[in-house]
């Protein structure tokens, strides 16, 4: 994956000095409403075809981080600059050619796949709305998305409640490739699986990285499944980077108080598994 | 004479697709102490365990076998008996600490309601035992915090008030189920860490449920790897860990992610998928994804095989 001269291109991702601050609801009727600084200053790069974990607890700002690399809300400060534009200044209509090279897989796929749409109208969805696609050619694409992820064309025409946990998973990755987007934000993507469906669903993006090039973004509190599969990780701690490094050093020697603590919390350890 | 008895227990539920055996001869004993874990993946029958010891079970799920708890059998009390038990002898923390605390009533109230139904304390006693759990499981500021409202507290806090609410009444045995799945790494932690101490402390016996090796490597003292509605292998937990004896106890083993693989590694899993209740086969439940299966794991569910002092396995293939 890591090709020589990679390195030197144009990162895909540029994150500079990114900033979210939520208001919270008046306290009183006279004061200022008060506020949370979810993102105080982050910064990183991330290149094509690679992976960039991102740890930390609640509170931390990996979702608010996930929600601005995505577009979906205005930063208080600093951009996001993906393939060489910046995210927060398009116009409706360059957002949406752009969204097509972004995608995202969410955390609990009972909730993130709607009850009453089929598998073919759930998947081909990004198409439809993105690229006006023809219904023959979502067919088309939604049958290959869902081959690449290992599922059959004929689920196409069944719904969500007849497939597994994992399955739906798959499904729900599937949607994001078929846009052959560039990068993919995976927010906790394995956090509702049993461990043996876990690890089939981490084989499989790890094998998509490999067949398509997809980069990832990939947000986990979980430091092992980071520690698979990720080139680099940040920590985040109260909306800042605490610290940076590839996982064999950052995880073998951590620096940071808030990283020891939460290596030292991982279950196990004193057992050695 | 031991705390719990679980003897041939077996749970056939009423689904949508008919009749199905949720559990299939459970049996396990603990004495006071004793601090057992039942693992396994969604399915497999930990939560429907825990269910049954504490006569919740669904509506229209037939029991079968024996529960003896403190020499009492549970299973043919009626409900006002064990309602006597439940929150009184047998205390529960569950997954989601804010759908067990009602969103409704103070904290102070919650610990309160059982102190009230199972010791008959009442107003001022009640509020001055429920300050004392407070302090007991270590939550900050507690005298202000009995008249906080659930929302008001983080979701390690609300834990730590579950736990006070189980603890009220001393019970003999705490089943504790997910009880830190929700909440992040550094709080589960502590969690955990905030049971070990009062299971020693007060001496109960502790059931805790969880998918987590991690998590039960550092808890318990004994192991039971539930699949399918049985155990399919127990033993006490060092030497599960040292020596996996069944086929299934591996697969989970080998499909979980530690820290310092190699980038790129690709996890062992499991082929195939858990079976449906409804459709559970006759003889062992994971012949269907077994490796090693042979024709006999077909005909019948494996007896229980000794594979080491106390540590036992349901299979055929165990000097595989």
């Amino acid at each position: 994956m890591s090709a020589p001269g990679r390195a030197t291109t144009q990162p895909l991702l540029v994150v500079e000095n990114l900033a979210k601050r939520y208001t919270l609801p008046r306290e009183h009727l006279l004061s200022a409403p008060p506020g949370v600084q979810a993102l105080a200053g982050v910064s990183f790069t991330l290149q094509a075809g690679r992976s960039l974990g991102v740890v930390g607890e609640s509170g931390s700002g990996k979702s608010t981080l996930a929600r601005l690399v995505m577009a979906l809300e205005a930063p208080s400060a600093g951009g996001v600059r993906f393939d060489g534009q910046d995210l927060h200044t398009l116009s409706a209509a360059e957002m949406r050619r752009a969204r097509s090279g972004l995608q995202m897989v969410f955390q609990d796929p009972y909730g993130s796949l709607d009850p009453r749409r089929t598998v073919l109208q759930t998947v081909a969805e990004p198409l439809a709305v993105l690229h006006g696609a023809s219904r023959a050619e979502q067919r088309e694409r939604a049958g290959d998305a869902l081959d690449a992820v290992g599922l059959r064309s004929a689920d196409l025409t069944k719904y969500p409640h007849e497939f597994s946990g994992g399955q739906r998973q798959r499904i729900a990755i599937a949607r994001a490739l078929i846009t052959r987007p560039k990068l993919i934000v995976a927010d906790e993507p394995v956090s509702a699986l049993d461990v043996s469906v876990q690890a089939q669903v981490l084989n499989l993006m790890q094998d998509l990285q490999d067949q398509f090039g997809v980069t990832y973004l990939f947000i986990s509190h979980d430091l092992a499944v980071v520690d698979l599969v990720c080139d680099e990780v940040i920590v985040l701690w109260q909306g800042r980077i605490v610290e940076q490094g590839a996982p064999e050093q950052l995880f073998r020697a951590p620096q940071h108080a808030y990283t020891q603590r939460l290596l030292a919390a991982v279950p196990g350890r004193g057992a050695a598994l | 004479m031991s705390l719990l008895e679980v003897t041939d227990l077996r749970v056939t539920l009423q689904t949508a697709r008919g009749a199905a055996d949720a559990l299939r001869g459970v049996s396990f004993s603990m004495a006071r102490g004793d601090t057992v874990g039942l693992i396994g993946e969604s399915g497999c029958g930990k939560s429907i365990t825990a269910l049954a010891l504490m006569g919740l079970l669904p509506e229209g799920a037939a029991v079968s076998g024996s529960i003896r708890f403190n020499g009492q059998e549970l299973t043919t009390l009626d409900e006002a008996a064990l309602c006597r038990l439940r929150g009184n002898r047998i205390g529960m923390v569950f997954q989601e600490p804010m759908t067990a605390l009602n969103p409704l009533h103070t904290i102070g109230r919650q610990i309160g309601e059982s102190l009230r139904l199972h010791k008959g304390l009442t107003g001022a006693a009640a509020r001055a035992e429920a300050l004392r759990l407070l302090q007991r499981v270590q939550l900050p500021q507690a005298a202000q915090r009995l008249d906080a409202h659930p929302h008001q507290l983080s979701g390690g806090q609300r834990q730590r008030v579950v736990i006070a609410i189980a603890l009220a009444c001393s019970p003999d045995l705490l089943i504790a189920d997910e009880p830190t799945t929700a909440l992040d790494v550094t709080i589960q932690h502590e969690v955990l860490a905030l049971i070990a101490e009062l299971v020693a402390e007060d001496g109960m016996g502790l059931l805790l449920i969880s998918h987590d090796l991690g998590v039960m490597a550092d808890s318990v003292q004994r192991l039971l790897v539930m699949y399918g509605g049985t155990v399919v292998e127990s033993g006490p937990t060092a030497d599960v860990f040292g020596h996996l004896a069944h086929p299934y106890s591996r697969g989970l083993f080998a499909a979980r992610p530690r820290l310092g693989l190699q980038r790129g590694t690709r996890l062992a899993t499991i082929p195939g998928r858990v079976p449906e209740l409804a459709d559970m086969p006759r003889g062992c439940p994971f012949a269907e994804r077994c490796a090693l299966v042979i024709a006999a794991c077909r005909s019948a569910e494996p007896p229980p095989v000794t594979v080491g002092a106390l540590h036992e396995a349901r299979c055929l293939r165990t000097d595989a």
